[in-house]
């Protein structure tokens, strides 16, 4: 990229920071294909080195699963992705134009990259109806939803939500009093109220029984191509299920990337991970 | 999205309704303002003094000074039961709108005082010549007022801005927040500071031109209070029914969660925290012609805790809690300091054990068994 389309980025976030949290935030530009460029990312702590040198790109409406053992750096490299962690070297792209390091983690979930924790937080105290309004895309400074009112497209937007996430019984219900998968889709639906365009998803299935994790396999089936997604998941049967490319992550960068079945029988693979 | 979601499985739902206050809630609402603004001035002003019914002036005063107590325990509730963030300092803000006032009713007792002086006696004490530059127009009504407002609001504005922006929370918050009232109560107890040093304002003579210890002023000044409570009450429950107020229950209950779903909690913290200081400082404003008096000693560090007491002992987050607990703790604090003055704080000690132990949601919990 050139130091001339640097500084236009540059200031246009500076603009939008200014601004606060705009109604629309900054334009995702996908016209090159990919929505998501990590390049050369490192992170060290304490001398560590949680990521080392990695490198991933994401293809928009691509849904990507991330596999590798504890501590390759999946969870690190998400906190890189939304803000929470800076990265000491490399650059991190949302479409051709948004510099991730710039921006605050407010601002980069305005942007349109949603993640699911993974532990579950929801609002416990706020009805499942709550948990989507507060969620939802929509001025989120102070006088605007000071004023806020519900719209019918709004109440529609939270019924659709609450359909496709299967809790359109329980709108009304603390969240806290939700099962472990319920809570789980919930917070996926906190997601989607955002309209994000890149969804990460870590560890969406952990705790699970085995039907809520095939009806979670068939949820992320249904958002990838409206938006891209990103799963890290330990569980491999859930992975075989919606697997279409998988990367692995060995000690901070990429081990091996592919579909399914070529990345099961690379022998570095084999040797790192899945054989033990 | 509609095209890909069959409409069968669309549930079909209403927008939920958060009014300001519930229809029981306005009953109560006009009771309350038809109690303080009519049966309780009459029976002082036009009851004879040994009618059955007359209301002294000692239960005026006490009354309107609880009520000045209940507005600080509102602003407490607001900023604590809903945001999630326990001040240790609001006495501060208190006692900053009640010097503001001070200020005022010290320039109206004119050369009345002791030394029949224009300055205020303490300074005549001091040997000063002139007020300091800033008592300037403070013999204005309108602009002392104004300072009870800007006051305590600028001041914590820029505190909460430092001391949330650096996201200090919890106990840290406040310890911080103990620690400056503490300071700015030395900082008042200097005489050359020019409030008056540990003796601080008293011997008030009138507030707009009518004699403070009037009985019509004293039902005049109950009676703003009365408004300023009541309309303090329709203010937060606004502000909480609003979805301003989920998101601060939703910052109180899990902060980082707010931020990833787009919220600044920065700003909202900042907001709701600036109100709290403005409404004790309207309320201490209200305070020191009624009482007669402020002096530093409204800053102790155990002013403000007890302020903290008032709240859980009527019921975090509930807001009417607030008011009732500054009642229930006032009340008794009056009758017992008269009863067994070396005992109350034993007493306000046990209370508060009690109440956290038995009542974890205060009196009010008591009556609303609803919601697990």
């Amino acid at each position: 990229m050139s130091e001339t389309m640097h500084s236009a980025v540059d200031t246009g976030v500076a603009n939008a920071a200014q601004i606060g949290m705009r109604l629309a935030g900054p334009a995702v530009d996908t016209t090159h294909g990919p929505i998501l460029y990590l390049e050369g990312i490192t992170v060290s702590f304490d001398g560590f080195r949680a990521l080392d040198d990695l490198s991933l790109t994401i293809e928009d409406g691509e849904l990507r699963c991330i596999i590798g053992p504890n501590g390759a750096g999946k969870t690190t490299m998400m906190d890189v992705i939304t803000g929470k962690t800076r990265p000491d070297a490399g650059t991190a792209f949302f479409g051709q134009t948004i510099d991730l390091s710039t921006l605050t983690e407010a601002e980069i979930a305005h942007a349109g990259i949603g993640r699911k924790f993974q532990k579950p937080t929801v609002f416990e105290q706020h009805s499942v109806f709550e948990n989507l309004e507060l969620a939802m895309k929509t001025d989120k400074r102070v006088r605007g939803t000071l004023s806020a009112r519900f719209s019918s497209t709004d109440l529609d937007r939270i019924a659709e939500t609450l359909a496709l996430i299967q809790l359109g019984n329980s709108a009304d219900r603390a969240a806290g009093l939700l099962s472990h998968g319920q809570k789980q889709w919930l917070e996926i639906g906190m997601l989607l109220m955002q309209e994000p365009r890149l969804l990460l998803l870590d560890e969406p299935v952990a705790g699970m029984t085995d039907d809520e994790t095939m009806r979670t396999a068939e949820l992320c089936q249904t958002l990838a191509g409206r938006h891209s997604v990103i799963v890290v998941e330990h569980d491999m049967d859930f992975i075989a299920k919606i697997a279409r490319k998988v990367t692995v992550l060995h000690e901070g960068s990429v081990l091996a990337e592919g579909p399914m079945d070529v990345v099961q029988a690379d022998p570095r693979v084999i040797e790192v991970y899945l054989g033990r | 999205m509609n095209a890909t979601i069959p409409l069968r499985l669309r549930t079909a739902l209403n927008a939920p309704v958060h009014p300001v206050l519930t229809r029981r809630g306005w009953i109560a609402f006009i009771v309350a303002a038809y109690v303080l603004f009519v049966l309780v001035p009459s029976a002082h002003l036009l009851l004879p003094a040994n009618h059955p019914m007359h209301l002294s002036e000692y239960f005026v005063t006490l009354t309107g000074k609880i009520m000045c107590y209940a507005i600080v325990a509102l602003a407490m509730d607001l900023i604590w039961g809903y945001a999630g963030i326990l001040s240790l300092g609001h006495g501060l803000f208190f006692a900053l709108g009640g010097y503001a006032m001070g200020m005022y009713l010290m320039r109206s007792i004119g050369g009345e005082g002791v030394y029949h002086s224009d300055l205020p006696d303490f300074m005549v004490f001091l040997d000063w010549k002139t007020y300091p530059w800033y008592w300037s127009f403070t013999d204005h009504f309108a602009y002392a007022a104004a300072l009870v407002v800007l006051v305590p609001g600028v001041l914590a504005f820029v505190f909460g801005y430092f001391a949330f922006r650096s996201r200090i929370k919890g106990v840290y918050f406040s310890i911080i927040t103990q620690a400056l009232t503490y300071a700015f109560m030395l900082l008042f107890f200097r005489n050359d500071t020019g409030f008056g040093g540990n003796n601080g304002f008293t011997d008030f003579k009138r507030i707009l031109g009518f004699p403070i210890t009037a009985p019509s002023t004293r039902v005049a000044l109950f009676a703003a209070t009365g408004v300023a409570m009541l309309g303090a009450l329709v203010l937060c429950r606004w502000i909480v029914q609003s979805k301003v107020g989920r998101v601060l229950t939703a910052i109180r209950d899990a902060e980082s969660r707010v931020m990833f779903i787009g919220y600044n909690p920065l700003y909202y913290k900042l907001a709701v925290w600036t109100l709290s200081a403005v409404l004790c400082g309207i309320a201490g404003a209200l305070y020191v012609p009624q009482v007669g008096i402020i002096n530093p000693g409204e800053m102790s560090p155990a002013n403000s805790i007890e302020i903290a007491i008032w709240v859980a002992v009527g019921g975090r987050g509930s807001l009417v809690g607030a008011i009732l607990g500054a009642f229930l703790v006032n009340g008794a604090k009056s009758w017992f300091t008269q009863a067994f003055p070396e005992f109350w704080l034993f007493f306000l000690g046990l209370i508060f054990i009690v109440v956290t132990l038995f009542l974890p949601r205060g009196v009010v919990g008591l009556f609303s068994r609803k919601r697990s």
